[in-house]
């Protein structure tokens, strides 16, 4: 059983982002990049079924220019077994993305894909659900408990629902989302990061994969904020209620 | 313009979100159809049709739909969308699970928790749990968006009530089954469209001491949230969590008790009228965006300030 995690290259979690001048984008030169937080989650799992016996592959693979390759040498000393580097220097939009990944999962026949519920950048929150769509899978979003079941070949996935917790089964193959508190990332060791340059590491062109990527969607501008003061201290209960009720009005 | 909205429900009560997509949906078109999917959710439908603008009603009552599993609701979703202009969906857990799978379908683009409508195609929406607001414009025939609920008001008014038409479609199987479902049923307001929201954060240390900030929620008449932190660490369940990737208030008075305020817990609750912030440590970073800082030791400061408000 095969497990495809995507992971994505993006700034930073810690880094305060701006907004570049011309309001044409974000800051992302001389920045530092990460793996998007939630697709570590989704290499952890995937990692866990591996060392469960329940999966005998675990695949990364990214989308972007040479940069991610920083990304997927990640994923690799992580514990993944290979990873799949499609280069591109365009910046896709999620349905585009869906459609390379697509394409790899079609080339790949994976059981399961996993991927992070959303980028930390764009926040959009829906290549995995385009993903299970394009491959008419069934999906399970925000996953924070997953129990896979390899002789029925069947997933058990909890989902954090803003009603609380939601409990479902999937056939596979399937498509799940990671939220954050599916599991706890390791950390690379040395030995690990050393070993990882000799795993392999496969180039495809965006361009090759024979997917027609035409343009949805267009950015017109990207603008910071509006930003919030800080108001002022009060130095007692007495003094804050005073001010709610007198200055704010709001009780 | 024809714009159809995907209602989130519960089979018996309609979801305050859906009020607020339907403005959403009000500035998009003049024709605006609600559609009601589940099973045995006629109440549902009869709700919705009484919501001021709108246009019609579709059902679809079906064994189905019973867990609103996105496969088979994405599909009828995608088989109701000839002649509309717009899909609307709540940017809730069921909205965002279900609308980028319609939109797939329809090899379209999806725009996530739209903030602002500026014109029948074009959109801004936060990125960056945030931290930049992003311009796009839909170059598709359909616009398919996600509503954040906070950002458009809801609809109060009722209407009498519009057409209810029965949906007459092949229903797909689903290859999703129901499992179970934990729900905290709770008398306190609705997190998301609460006048007032109290959270605590880590700094209430336990689950017992989070009991604190239930007490001044009860006191206020408030909803509870809780940061990151705390739902980590188990004071509370996850349908509290507010921030980036929780839910998103904006409440007349937002009260952040032992919250450091990381830039995404701030995402969640920058739009509140005003933010009070209890904290011991001068530093934190939620007092960078406080209207109201009291900086003490909450264990004093919490307990005072419930008894001052029964007072």
């Amino acid at each position: 059983m095969k497990v495809l995690v995507a992971v994505k290259r993006v700034v930073d979690p810690y880094v305060k982002i701006r907004v570049k001048p011309n309001h044409q984008g974000v800051e992302t030169e001389h920045v530092k990049h990460a793996m998007n937080p939630f697709d570590e989650i989704a290499i952890e799992e995937a990692l866990r079924l591996f060392e469960k016996n329940l999966v005998t592959e675990v695949v990364a693979v990214s989308i972007g220019s040479d940069a991610c390759l920083e990304t997927l040498r990640h994923a690799l000393a992580l514990g993944a077994h290979r990873a799949i580097h499609i280069k591109t220097d365009e910046v896709f939009e999620s349905l585009n993305i869906a459609k390379l990944l697509h394409a790899i999962a079609q080339k790949e026949s994976p059981d399961l894909v996993l991927l992070g519920k959303q980028a930390i950048d764009g926040d959009n929150n829906q290549t995995p659900q385009m993903l299970a769509a394009l491959l008419d899978w069934p999906q399970a979003t925000f996953a924070s408990a997953l129990v896979l079941d390899s002789n029925t070949h069947k997933l058990t996935v909890t989902r954090e629902v803003d009603a609380g917790l939601e409990t479902i089964s999937l056939d596979l193959p399937a498509v799940v989302s990671t939220d954050l508190r599916l599991n706890e990332p390791r950390y690379a060791s040395l030995p690990n990061i050393m070993k990882a340059k000799q795993k392999p590491l496969d180039i495809v062109l965006a361009s090759d994969l024979g997917v027609l990527l035409t343009k949805h969607v267009e950015v017109m501008s990207v603008k910071p904020p509006r930003v919030r003061q800080a108001g002022i201290k009060v130095a007692s209960v007495d003094e804050l209620l005073e001010k709610l009720r007198h200055e704010a009005k709001v009780l | 313009m024809r714009v159809l909205v995907l209602v989130e429900h519960d089979h018996a009560h309609i979801h305050p979100s859906t009020a607020h997509v339907l403005n959403a949906a009000r500035a998009l078109g003049d024709e605006v159809i609600l559609l009601v999917a589940g099973a045995g959710c006629g109440a549902v439908a009869e709700q919705a049709a009484k919501l001021e603008g709108v246009t019609k009603i579709f059902i679809a009552d079906d064994v189905a739909y019973t867990h609103f599993f996105a496969d088979n609701v994405s599909a009828l979703v995608a088989m109701c969308s000839e002649g509309v202009g717009a899909i609307l969906a709540p940017a809730t857990t069921f909205g965002k699970d279900i609308l980028p799978r319609v939109a797939a379908k329809l090899n379209m683009t999806q725009v996530s928790d739209v903030t602002q409508i500026i014109d029948s195609d074009t959109f801004e929406h936060p990125i960056y749990a945030g931290n930049a607001i992003e311009t796009v414009r839909v170059l598709d025939e359909i616009k398919i968006l996600t509503i954040r609920t906070t950002a458009f008001d809801a609809v109060v008014d009722e209407q009498p009530p519009c057409a209810i038409e029965v949906l007459d479609v092949a229903v797909e199987p689903s290859k999703i089954a129901f499992i179970d479902a934990s729900s905290s049923i709770s008398e306190r307001p609705d997190l998301s469209s609460a006048k007032r929201v109290v959270s605590g954060g880590r700094g209430l240390q336990s689950t017992e001491h989070f009991k604190l900030i239930e007490d001044l929620a009860d006191a206020l008449g408030a909803a509870v949230g809780a940061s990151r932190a705390a739902v980590d660490a188990g004071f509370i369940s996850n349908d509290h969590q507010v921030g980036q990737t929780g839910k998103i208030v904006a409440p007349n008075l937002y009260m952040a008790v032992g919250i450091s305020g990381a830039i995404q817990h701030v995402a969640g609750i920058k739009d509140s009228k005003v933010i009070v912030a209890i904290n011991k440590d001068e530093e934190a970073p939620i007092f960078q965006v406080a209207d109201y800082a009291l900086v003490g030791d909450l264990f004093k400061l919490v307990p005072e300030l419930i008894e001052k408000l029964k007072a």
